[in-house]
């Protein structure tokens, strides 16, 4: 690991994407018209309240997600990542700078969906609103690292795009969006327990409910830290210099 | 970033490799000087691109040995010593010519002016000063891969291995790649390039043929034409592969 390299592919993946527009509106615009949406339909219930945080974790993870591993399926097809594996560029620059890149993208999404789903919808945090923004980043900084992983295992882009609804709609619908985790079939808690997005979603709720969240929150994003490693980890063994 | 060991820059043995259930490379022995440009030469399918996937150590072999300045292909101690461009450009699409070259500049560790300077000159090595705000998918075929060129001779490696490098271009910008390989040559580097073009041959100063996998000639271009008696590239190659033909059937 080499901080210079690390920084250097963060940047040049920050290049790529401030020359696609579009992709840029569709991170920072989508999480808000959904937000807004929502609010909208249960407007004069607490149904968003109860929702509306957890989706402010959901969504950095599943853009991040999409975005990473159809850029590092892009990056094995076209021979870049083959090419830059021959330089002192390491497999661990290439990863993190890959998450930090997208992390800080990550941290304009957070604050402006943050922003508009307190100030905009109205919702209503106890805690502090900056801690959100901490779990949103964080959240994202994991969907990059699956990203990173599953795209290992995918051929084609067709594949990557499936990965999406493989890797992230169990992890959806299990992370107490739907009804509380502690609601669930006792082994559907238990899986509930296995996935990363649950204790994101978990820090949220707490942030949103509590006035002192933060030895709580603290606990969560340390098991997405973990989650974060384990997969970045795992993603390194499928970045492998030499091939058949 | 020039390296000073006085062996052969490649020197492989045995190499065995087999890619899919094929035997691609039987048994291959080769060695490859410093500081002289080195055409690899063959037919579609012969095993340029996998040999020279071997020389820079991203092929998987089945045996044998690759040790390229020294140390075996693909060590660590060779990351900044050796370029590699592949026989389709792998640039980013969505950055600009002078991105993708600054990036892989500094993947070798060129920083601040010494990176602007590698850049520039780099540039107008591939004849691009003018697209170098270009994104890479507004460029032409042929200047997409002067782009993939470029980011190999950024970091000035002591080994560069080429693969086509100067597929679909004009006769002008060929000439000048082949004399920009010179000049490298006499500065100390070592290439190695591969090409489907044989007038291109009598550019090198050595010519290694490749059939089915197998070293048919490892010459000059002169004793290729004296041995083969032929008038040109084309015609001693021809004559050389229907040789090889001829005594593999009188062997069976
Ligand atoms: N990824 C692969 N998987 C399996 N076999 C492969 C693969 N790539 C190449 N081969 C086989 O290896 C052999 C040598 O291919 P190689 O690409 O080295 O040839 P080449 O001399 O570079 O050809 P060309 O001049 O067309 O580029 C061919 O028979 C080819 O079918
Ligand atoms: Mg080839």
């Amino acid at each position: 690991m080499n901080p210079g390299l690390t920084l250097a592919t963060a940047g040049r993946v920050l290049r790529q994407v401030r020359t696609d527009h579009r992709t840029i509106a569709l991170i920072i615009v989508v999480p808000c018209v959904l937000l807004g949406l929502l609010a909208w339909i249960y407007t004069g219930t607490h149904v968003f309240d109860l929702i509306g945080p957890a989706l402010l974790g959901v969504f950095p993870m599943v853009v991040m997600f999409i975005v990473t591993s159809v850029a590092t399926l892009r990056e094995r097809q076209s021979g870049t990542l083959e090419r830059l594996l021959t330089t002192p560029m390491g497999k661990g620059d290439f990863m993190i700078g890959y998450a930090v890149g997208f992390g800080l993208l990550a941290v304009v999404q957070a604050v402006v969906a943050t922003g508009f789903a307190v100030w905009v919808c109205g919702l209503d945090v106890a805690g502090p609103v900056w801690l959100l923004v901490v779990v949103a980043v964080a959240d994202a900084v994991l969907g990059t690292a699956l990203g990173l992983l599953a795209s290992g295992f995918a051929r084609t882009e067709f594949q990557a795009v499936q990965f999406m609804p493989a890797f992230l709609l169990p992890q959806f619908l299990l992370c107490g969006l739907l009804i509380p985790r502690d609601q669930l079939p006792t082994f559907l808690e238990w899986i509930s327990n296995l996935l990363p997005l649950s204790y994101a979603v978990d820090a949220m709720k707490e942030i949103t409910r509590s006035t002192d969240p933060l030895s709580a929150v603290a606990g969560d994003l340390g098991i997405v830290a973990g989650f974060i490693i384990a997969a970045l980890a795992l993603a390194s063994l499928t970045l492998s210099r030499r091939s058949a | 970033m020039m390296n000073n060991y006085d062996g052969p820059a490649v020197a492989i043995s045995g190499l065995q490799v087999v890619r899919g259930r094929r035997d691609v490379i039987p048994g291959l022995d080769l060695e490859i000087p410093a500081g002289e440009v080195v055409g690899l030469l063959g037919p579609s399918g012969s095993g340029k691109s996998t040999l020279m996937r071997c020389i820079v150590g991203v092929q998987i072999t089945k045996g044998g040995t690759v040790t390229v300045l020294g140390h075996p292909a693909g060590s660590p101690e060779l990351r900044k010593e050796v370029g590699y461009v592949t026989q389709a450009p792998s640039v980013y699409e969505d950055l600009t010519v002078r991105d993708n070259i600054a990036y892989f500049a500094r993947a070798v560790g060129l920083r601040g002016t010494e990176l602007r300077d590698a850049v520039d000159r780099t540039l107008a090595e591939v004849d691009l000063v003018d697209y170098g705000g270009q994104l890479i998918r507004d460029l032409s075929g042929g200047q997409e891969s002067r782009v993939s060129l470029a980011a190999a001779l950024v970091g000035r490696p002591t080994l560069l291995v080429l693969d086509e490098p100067t597929v679909g271009l004009d006769p002008v910008l060929r000439r000048d790649l082949w004399e920009l390989f010179a000049n490298l040559a006499a500065q100390g580097h070592s290439l190695v390039v591969s090409s489907h073009v044989m007038d291109e041959a009598t550019r090198c100063d050595r010519l290694v043929l490749l059939r089915a996998g197998e070293v048919l000639a490892d010459v000059t271009p002169e004793e290729l034409l004296a041995r083969t008696g032929a008038a040109d590239a084309d015609a001693a190659f021809l004559t050389l592969v229907d040789h090889a033909a001829e005594t593999r059937r009188s062997a069976s």
